[in-house]
């Protein structure tokens, strides 16, 4: 009885020498093997980061045949603007060739773009979505039954007929854009950009646009034309200004005779006004050249350049819309007379409105710039949302304090400065104005108004340039208040 | 109507696709083969719907009932498989050839809707090649003699590969193949096999470091050879399996290390040697400023997969054709497109589950050489997947190697058909040899227990 256990026991121990010795053997071939199954999950990690991350932009691309294909089977979807209107639709032509009709013609223009003879903006970066279709299962087999294609999906922008309507007419016949955002989401409810063409007749005037070189109409102007920022750029010096000067500026006074002059260099207040004596946010909303070159002076260029990156020069956007770069190119080695005209905003720097409406947007969100978007959502031909954008947020570009300082500073300017026209209202507005000199002969100069209202409590936020009009202060405010009106239902 | 049912059909698909991989692991992680009982006819099931499915799609899309005779005989061909397979080697690991035929049931099914003309040829060759399979693990364990003929292997080898290399057609700019009373051979494919012998040979030999010397020279001969092939795939498919082979039986890791070094430099120096490499590198890294011309492939792959969706866009409603030696080298891409990604995905989780299987039969083996050649072989052929999916996918650069048995192309399915069978039949002797030692145990233990009495 003994004996047995003892053997038994004696078993167990060489049956647990012999697994031993195995995994003792096998261990190489075990580490092989976790290592191929772990690159092979690598591989399907990779392959679901794509269909996340990558795909939608790729599959979008003008070489993917598939989307001749997806055309063959679904009617292209329609774009609907935030009310509800139709922005773009396909319609069946006599000859039962599908059409693409834009009823506001001229207006949406450049937002909306175009989809025959490539596609440009919201035609373009939607192209996918509209071709696809989440239609029911019960309406496609209708439509196969019936041998007709089925409804591709819709797009609902952020866009508001009304708004565009007063900007695209406020605009006139000038050239210029308008772009109208809500700072605490991002979304783009008016976008214009002239001169404009009809999206209906683009095959007839096609070649006429292209060989036109001087006045570009294509391009978007609101998001891809790149100014002087002129006085606007104001906001960008003073917000470091007040940075490097921990948060206070009440020290700081300047007599100004209509000129300033320094290390030779001579810098003239605009149509040479003279200001006086002015403190700093009396500078500002005067928009006073002379005191703002010597604030410029006594900058630090590197930090002028670090707070420029952190609002968004010289980086890419998160947005969809296609846009450029906006440009700081100032360094420490540049002449004082360089750093001067830069403080005012005449040097080398070019924003687009769309930038310099994301830096206003910033200071109307406590310091925060929401990423612009115009699509609201993606409906399927019967209503059921495909897809929804979420606002997220582009960067934080300035504290809360900052912003808020900004605010004093910007409605100061319409209480007392550039943009009194838009004074005594039933809203407080705040903005800042420019007229930005673009050649040699001074009396030409792009008027800009970048601003928001109410200023207690921001909801819509308007950046306008008119090109070769004149003061901001007289061309592009009277247009931000027709905006403003229209969006308060204080018209009239 | 046919639209609406192919439409609705990848998501039946997709179902099953996904209920046969969760099979897979579980066969994989259930130890003992009586316990797995229900896996394989559920997996057979799975199997049977996928492909039921696929040709009443591409039926319906097309409205051509011929190919129904096709998929007859393909059903016929695969049952038959499993059933012989079962009959002949009992002891068979199931789950492998299950996983074989899952596999050859993707590629029937994408070959047909892609080419017919291509499906037919495959589907022959396929049938030619399951027939040879069938009798490769009884050879491999009745010829002992396969253990002494190392240096055959490697002769063979090299002077099959040198004769392509010199008067081998040129492929897509590649030699690789050769052409005998109209038959095109690649014989790097076969090669592949009398490598992973030779290597096993040397290192059942000897594992002193003379011997590692000897086996790297031989070993980079071949790789070399296939370099000057611009046979790229196959030279770095080579290089790892040898480097594997050895790491598993010298057990060094210091090889392991100078070999990937080594490896890496070899990369860099074909980099700046062979401007084919450099396209390809740079295809990979920027592939849509390249979209014409060098980046054109893998972004017609990406915008297939991409396009396809989770889903897919349904057998026959997608544009595979549209990237270049689709049948061949993206046949992942295609496979993505139509039945979708998570279909994809599961795809790439079956030869994962073939290879852990594989590597388990290796750790069984206890005879040193028929261990190294599962281990030579079940790298070989992951390491293969990883490249053509890799590639496929834009993890690594493209290297044009197929997806076995998946792809179209006679000479990668019959090797991958022999692969598998030589695996099958290197478990067959385990476990055979198994069965004799438990006799052997028990009767030694009944003559024990009859003389203590």
């Amino acid at each position: 009885m003994f004996g047995k256990k003892d053997e038994e026991l004696q078993s167990r121990k060489q049956e647990k020498n012999r697994k031993k010795k195995e995994r003792v053997r096998n261990r190489e071939i075990v580490i092989v093997t976790c290592f191929f199954s772990l690159l092979m999950l690598a591989v399907m990690g990779n392959i679901v980061h794509f269909m996340v991350k990558d795909s939608e932009e790729a599959i979008n691309n003008a070489y993917n045949p598939r989307q001749e294909l997806l055309a063959t089977r679904n009617i292209r979807g329609n774009i609907y603007s935030a009310d509800g209107e139709v922005l773009a639709q396909t319609v069946k032509a006599a000859d039962g060739t599908e059409v693409r009709n834009y009823p506001y013609q001229n207006m949406f223009a450049h937002v909306v773009g175009y989809a025959t003879k490539g596609r440009t903006g919201i035609e373009a970066t939607e192209n996918m979505n509209m071709l696809n279709s989440h239609a029911s299962i019960t309406n496609k087999i209708q439509n196969e039954l019936n041998e007709e294609k089925n409804y591709g999906d819709n797009v609902i922008t952020t866009l508001d007929t009304a708004l565009q309507q007063t900007a695209y007419t406020a605009l006139g016949v000038y050239q210029g854009a308008v772009i109208v955002t809500e700072p605490s989401t991002g979304k783009v409810l008016a976008m214009v950009s002239k001169p404009d063409f009809d999206p209906n007749q683009i095959s007839e005037i096609w070649d006429d646009l292209v060989n036109d070189s001087e006045s570009s109409v294509l391009l978007n102007r609101a998001t891809q034309g790149l100014y002087p920022p002129g006085s606007t750029f104001k906001m960008i010096t003073a917000l470091e200004y007040y940075r490097e000067h921990g948060g206070d500026v009440s020290g700081y006074s300047f007599s100004c005779n209509g000129s300033f002059s320094y290390e030779g260099h001579k810098i003239r207040c605009y149509h040479g006004q003279s200001h006086g004596s002015v403190d700093f946010t009396k500078s500002f909303a005067k928009s006073c050249n002379s005191s703002f070159a010597n604030i410029g002076v006594q900058l630090s260029i590197p930090d002028l350049q670090k707070t420029c990156r952190q609002l968004l020069f010289n980086s890419d956007l998160k947005t969809e819309l296609v846009y450029k770069q906006s440009s700081f190119t100032l360094s420490e080695y540049d002449t004082s007379y360089a750093v001067m005209q830069t403080a005012i905003g005449q040097g080398q720097t070019t924003v687009t409105p769309l930038e310099l409406n994301l830096i206003t947007a910033a200071i109307a969100n406590k310091g925060k710039a929401m990423t612009p978007y115009v699509v609201d959502r993606i409906e399927s031909a019967t209503g059921a949302t495909v897809k929804k954008t979420s606002p997220q947020t582009e960067a934080v570009m300035m504290t809360e304090d900052e912003a808020y300082f900004m605010t004093g500073l910007m409605k100061e300017v319409v209480e007392s400065g550039t943009a009194s026209k838009l004074k005594g209202l039933s809203y407080t507005a705040a903005g800042k104005t420019g007229s930005a000199e673009f050649s040699e002969n001074k009396s030409d100069s792009h008027a800009w108004f970048t601003g928001f209202a109410p200023a207690e409590d921001p909801q819509i936020c308007v950046t306008i340039i008119v090109e070769s009009a004149g003061s901001g202060g007289d061309y592009a405010v009277p247009i931000a208040r027709r905006i403003f009106d229209t969006y308060f239902g204080t018209n009239d | 109507m046919g639209h609406v049912i192919s439409d609705l059909s990848k998501y039946v698909i997709t179902v099953f696709m996904m209920l046969y991989t969760l099979e897979c692991f579980v066969a994989v992680a259930t130890k003992k083969e009586h316990e797995r009982g229900g896996v394989y006819i559920r997996q057979i099931i799975c199997m049977f719907m996928v492909h039921f499915l696929g040709f009443a799609a591409i039926c319906l899309e097309t409205e051509d009932v011929s190919y129904i005779i096709f998929y007859g005989f393909q059903q016929i061909l695969l049952f038959a498989t499993i059933a012989l397979f079962r009959v002949a080697y009992p002891e068979a690991d199931k789950l492998v050839i299950n996983n074989m035929c899952m596999l050859l049931t993707i590629s029937f099914i994408m070959l047909t809707r892609i080419s017919y003309q291509k499906s037919i040829r495959q589907f022959i060759i396929v049938t030619v090649s399951l027939i040879i399979g069938l009798f490769v693990p009884f050879l491999v364990s009745k010829l002992k003699f396969l253990k002494h003929l190392t240096w055959i292997y490697g002769m063979v080898g090299v002077f099959a590969l040198l004769v392509v290399a010199i008067l081998g057609s040129v492929t897509h700019g590649s030699k690789i193949s050769y052409t005998i009373n109209g038959f095109t051979f690649q014989p790097s494919e076969f090669v592949k096999i009398l490598f992973v012998f030779f290597i096993a040979g040397l290192l059942t030999e000897s594992k002193s470091l003379g011997q590692v010397v000897i086996s790297a020279v031989a070993a980079a001969a071949h790789v070399i050879i296939l370099v000057f092939s611009k046979d790229l795939g196959s030279a770095v498919i080579f290089f790892a399996g040898y480097l594997i082979m050895v790491f598993v039986a010298t057990k060094n890791y210091f090889y392991l290390f100078a070999g990937i070094l080594g490896g890496a430099g070899a990369s860099v120096v074909a980099y700046h040697m062979f401007s084919h490499v450099r396209t390809r590198v740079i295809a990979f890294l920027h592939p849509w400023s390249n979209i014409n011309d060098s980046g054109y492939q893998i972004t017609q792959s990406l915008f297939a997969i991409g396009t396809g969706g989770w889903f897919g866009l349904g057998i026959d409603q997608g544009d595979p054709t549209s990237i270049p030696y689709v049948e061949q080298d993206f046949i992942f891409s295609a496979v993505a497109e139509e039945m979708g990604v998570i279909f994809g995905l599961c795809l790439i989780l079956v030869c994962v589950s073939c290879f852990i299987v594989f590597m388990k039969i290796a750790m069984q083996l206890k005879e040193e050489f028929y261990r190294y050649i599962a281990v030579g072989l079940s790298t070989i052929y992951i390491f293969q997947v990883f490249l053509t999916i890799g590639g496929g996918t834009r993890f690594i650069p493209l290297t044009g190697v197929t997806l076995p048995l998946v792809s179209y192309g006679g000479s990668s399915v019959l090797t991958t058909i022999i692969m598998f069978s030589i695996i099958q039949g290197l478990y067959c002797i385990q476990s055979q040899e198994g069965k004799r030692n438990v006799r052997k145990e028990r009767r030694r233990t009944a003559e024990q227990e009859a003389g203590e009495e």
